[in-house]
C-alpha cells in the first residue's frame, strides 16, 4: 500500500504532486545526496544549461521563440519553469565534455617513457529538465560511447549514476518535429523522475512520477500532495497538445532508405549553396559525438598530454588522408552530417541519430533545415513535385 | 591497452626504400596483445602524435614490426627513429584478414605501394601452411624499382606465382611495367575457389577487384583493406567513417560485396 501522498501511475513508480516549492525541496534534496544539479538557467539571451545553486535560478516565466536560424526569448506571463524548448547545449556538454585530457607522458633523461593513465574523477549529476528528445539522445550517447567493445571511461565517469529528471513537453518550438522521431513530446522510460508542468486555474504544479526506485525514494522525501485527477488530466492533454503543435515534420518514410538511396540527388548541389561549413549543427546536435585528439607538449619538451576535443565533419581536417582529404567539397560534408545522422547511424549504433529537437535548424546561420532537406530529397528520388 | 598506450623501444631499423622504413618495436615493460595480419597499432611518437599503422610482420617475441611511410608529421617522425628511440603504441585494433577463409583454397594477393605490408604476414601465414592452401599468387605494383617493398623476399612468394611491376622502370629492371591489374591475366588461380586479398590505394583496390569479378571471383572472397583518418581506434572519434562501416571497428579490412557500393561514390 502507498501513502496517502501517493498512488501508482500507469508505469509502476509513485506519483504525486509537487508545487514550486517542491521543486526546491527537489534541487536541495538532491544536492544534500551529494549531487550536482544542472539545469535550464537564463544567460546571455539564451536558456543554458548551467550548475544551478537551487530552484530560484530555473527559468521561471521565460519562453523561446525559434526558428530557422533564429533564438530568441520571450517573457511568458504564466510563470512557468520548463514552457521553452531545447537551448544551444544539450546534456552533451556534460556527460562527453567538449575537452578531456586522456593520458600524459614523461620522458625521462634516457628518454624512456612513462605514460599515465587519466583516471577520470566521478561526478555524480543530477540533470534537472531533460526533455524526452533529449532523454532519448543521452540513450543514443550510451550507445555509441558505452555500447561498443571499448566503452569510453571519461563518458562512464560522468554517466554511471547520473539521476535524470525528465519534463514532458507542452510547449513545443517551431523547429520541433520529436513526434517525427517517435522521441517526444512525452516521457515514458529512462528517467528516474518524470515532471510534468501543470499551470492553470488550480495553480502552478508539476505531475510528478518515478521511473526507478532512486526517484521514488527522493520523491518520498519532498513536501507533496496526492495527484489528482484534475492534474493529472491536465498533464495529459497538455503532452498531447504539444504532439499536435510540432512546427516540423520529417516526410513519413524510412528515412534510412532515403539516406542510402540518394546519395548522388540533384538536392545536395542545393543546398551546398546555403551551408557554410562551420559546423554549427555538430555542436549543438545533442548526438554529434566527433572527437579528435591533440599531443601537445610543455616547453621542457619532456612533458606530454594527449587531448580529446570536439571535431566536426563539417571540418576538412577530418577526412584527411595523406594525399587529402576524402570529403573536400562543401557537398561532401553537408551529406556525410545528414546520411549519417538520419541513415548510417543504424548501421553503426542501432539507432537513428536524430531525435527531433530542432537545435539544428536554430543554430544554423543561414536557416538550412534537414526536416526541408528530407523533404527535397524525398520529392527527388519519388519523382513528386508534391508539396511536403 | 585500448586509450593509454604503453612504453616500446625501436630495436631495429631497416630502410626499405627512399621514403619506407621497417621498425621493430621491444616492449619496454608489459607487452600488447598479440596481433593478427591486417590488424593495426596506433603508435605515439612522442610529442608529435599518432598514426594508425597496420603490423608488417608478426613476432612471437612481443615485439611489433611496422613498415611506415614518411608522409605526414607522424610518419615522418617514426620514419626517423633509430634503434633506441622510444615510442608508445595502444592495440590491436580491427578486423585483419580472414586466412581461415581462404582455406583449401587458392589464395591470390595483390598489393599496391606499401600496401604489400599489412599483406606480409598474411604471406607468412600461408606459407607457414603451405598444404592447407591451393595455389599462391603475389601481384605487388610500385612506382619504381626503387620504391618496391620486401624485393628480397618476393621469390620466396613464388607457389607458383609471384611478380612484381612497376609504372617507371629504371635501367636494369627485369620485371613487369604497368599497373598490378596486369598481371592477372598471368596468374594461376581458379577464379570460382580463390580467395583475394588486396591493398593498395584505392583506385587500385576497384580496379582489381572489377578485374577478379569480371573473371569469376565472388565479391565476397575479395578482401579489401582500407584506410580512413583515424584518431582512437576504439569507434568513438567518428573519422574512419566510410558510409555506414567505422573502419576502425568494421574494417580495415571488408569484404568487396559491401565495399564496393561505398567505393564508388565519390568524397563518400
Amino acid at each position: 500500500m502507498t501513502s496517502p501522498a501517493e498512488s501508482r501511475p500507469r508505469d509502476g513508480g509513485i506519483e504525486a504532486v509537487l508545487d514550486r516549492s517542491g521543486l526546491a525541496a527537489l534541487v536541495t534534496a538532491l544536492q544534500h545526496r551529494g549531487r550536482t544539479v544542472i539545469g535550464p538557467t537564463v544567460r546571455d539571451g539564451a536558456i543554458v544549461l548551467d550548475e544551478l545553486d537551487s530552484a530560484t535560478a530555473l527559468p521561471y516565466g521565460w519562453g523561446v521563440e525559434l526558428e530557422a536560424g533564429t533564438y530568441r526569448l520571450v517573457r511568458r506571463d504564466d510563470g512557468a519553469a520548463f514552457s521553452h524548448s531545447a537551448g544551444p547545449q544539450s546534456w552533451k556538454s556534460f556527460l562527453h565534455p567538449e575537452r578531456v585530457r586522456q593520458w600524459s607522458a614523461d620522458r625521462g633523461p634516457g628518454g624512456g617513457l612513462t605514460v599515465r593513465e587519466e583516471r577520470p574523477q566521478a561526478v555524480s549529476y543530477a540533470f534537472l529538465g531533460v526533455r524526452p528528445c533529449d532523454l532519448r539522445a543521452i540513450r543514443i550517447l550510451d550507445l555509441v560511447m558505452a555500447g561498443g567493445r571499448y566503452p569510453d571511461p571519461a563518458y562512464l565517469s560522468r554517466r554511471t549514476g547520473a539521476f535524470l529528471i525528465a519534463v514532458e513537453c507542452t510547449e513545443p518550438g517551431a523547429t520541433c518535429f520529436c513526434v517525427s522521431m517517435g522521441t517526444g513530446p512525452a516521457a515514458d522510460a529512462g528517467y528516474d523522475l518524470a515532471l510534468t508542468e501543470v499551470v492553470d486555474d488550480d495553480g502552478h504544479r508539476f505531475l510528478c512520477r518515478s521511473g526507478t526506485e532512486e526517484g521514488a525514494d527522493v520523491l518520498a522525501e519532498l513536501p507533496r500532495r496526492a495527484a489528482d485527477d484534475a492534474t493529472r488530466t491536465a498533464a495529459v492533454l497538455g503532452v498531447r497538445a504539444a504532439a499536435d503543435r510540432m512546427g516540423r515534420s520529417m516526410p513519413p518514410v524510412d528515412l534510412r532508405t532515403l539516406m542510402r538511396d540518394t546519395l548522388e540527388a540533384e538536392r545536395w548541389d542545393d543546398v551546398t549553396a546555403r551551408c557554410l561549413s562551420c559546423g554549427n549543427c555538430t555542436m549543438v546536435c545533442p548526438t554529434c559525438f566527433c572527437t579528435t585528439t591533440e599531443d601537445v607538449t610543455d616547453l621542457t619538451g619532456d612533458h606530454a598530454e594527449r587531448w580529446r576535443r570536439w571535431d566536426s565533419c563539417y571540418d576538412l581536417d577530418f577526412s584527411l588522408l595523406h594525399g587529402g582529404p576524402v570529403r573536400s567539397s562543401p557537398r561532401s560534408r553537408y551529406r556525410q552530417w545528414l546520411t549519417h545522422k538520419l541513415g548510417t547511424w543504424h548501421d553503426q549504433f542501432d539507432s537513428s541519430g536524430c531525435v527531433g529537437c530542432g537545435r539544428c535548424i536554430v543554430w544554423c546561420p543561414t536557416g538550412i533545415d534537414l526536416t526541408e532537406e528530407a523533404h527535397a530529397l524525398h520529392r527527388e528520388a519519388s519523382g513528386s513535385q508534391d508539396a511536403p | 591497452m585500448t586509450l593509454t598506450p604503453l612504453p616500446y623501444r625501436v630495436v631495429d631499423r631497416r630502410e626499405e626504400t627512399r621514403d619506407t622504413a621497417t621498425l621493430t618495436l621491444a616492449p619496454s615493460g608489459e607487452p600488447l596483445a598479440p596481433f593478427a595480419p591486417g590488424q593495426f597499432a596506433m603508435v605515439y611518437a612522442f610529442g608529435v602524435g599518432e598514426i594508425p599503422v597496420s603490423v608488417s610482420r608478426i613476432l612471437d617475441s612481443g615485439r611489433l614490426v611496422h613498415t611506415v611511410r614518411a608522409v605526414g608529421a607522424v610518419s615522418r617522425a617514426l620514419h626517423g627513429l633509430g634503434p633506441g628511440a622510444h615510442v608508445a603504441v595502444r592495440g590491436p585494433f580491427g578486423r585483419g584478414w580472414d586466412t581461415t577463409a581462404a582455406r583449401g583454397r587458392d589464395v591470390l594477393v595483390v598489393a599496391g605501394g606499401i600496401g604489400l605490408a599489412p599483406l606480409r604476414p598474411l604471406l607468412d601465414t600461408v606459407l607457414a601452411e603451405p598444404e592447407a592452401y591451393g595455389r599462391l599468387n603475389v601481384l605487388a605494383g610500385a612506382r619504381s624499382p626503387d620504391d618496391l617493398l620486401y624485393g628480397d623476399e618476393i621469390p620466396s612468394w613464388r607457389r607458383p606465382f609471384a611478380q612484381a611491376t612497376v609504372d617507371r622502370p629504371s635501367a636494369g629492371w627485369k620485371g613487369r611495367v604497368g599497373i598490378v591489374t596486369g598481371l592477372i591475366g598471368e596468374a594461376r588461380f581458379r577464379p570460382p575457389d580463390t580467395t583475394a586479398f588486396v591493398c593498395g590505394p584505392e583506385v587500385m583496390i576497384r580496379a582489381t577487384a572489377r578485374t577478379l569479378m569480371h573473371q569469376g571471383v565472388d565479391a565476397a572472397r575479395i578482401q579489401v583493406s582500407l584506410e580512413r583518418n583515424m584518431r582512437c581506434a576504439t569507434g568513438h572519434c567518428g573519422h574512419c567513417q566510410l558510409g555506414p562501416l567505422l573502419l576502425c571497428r568494421d574494417g580495415p579490412v571488408v569484404g568487396y560485396d559491401r565495399a564496393e557500393s561505398l567505393l564508388t561514390v565519390r568524397e563518400l
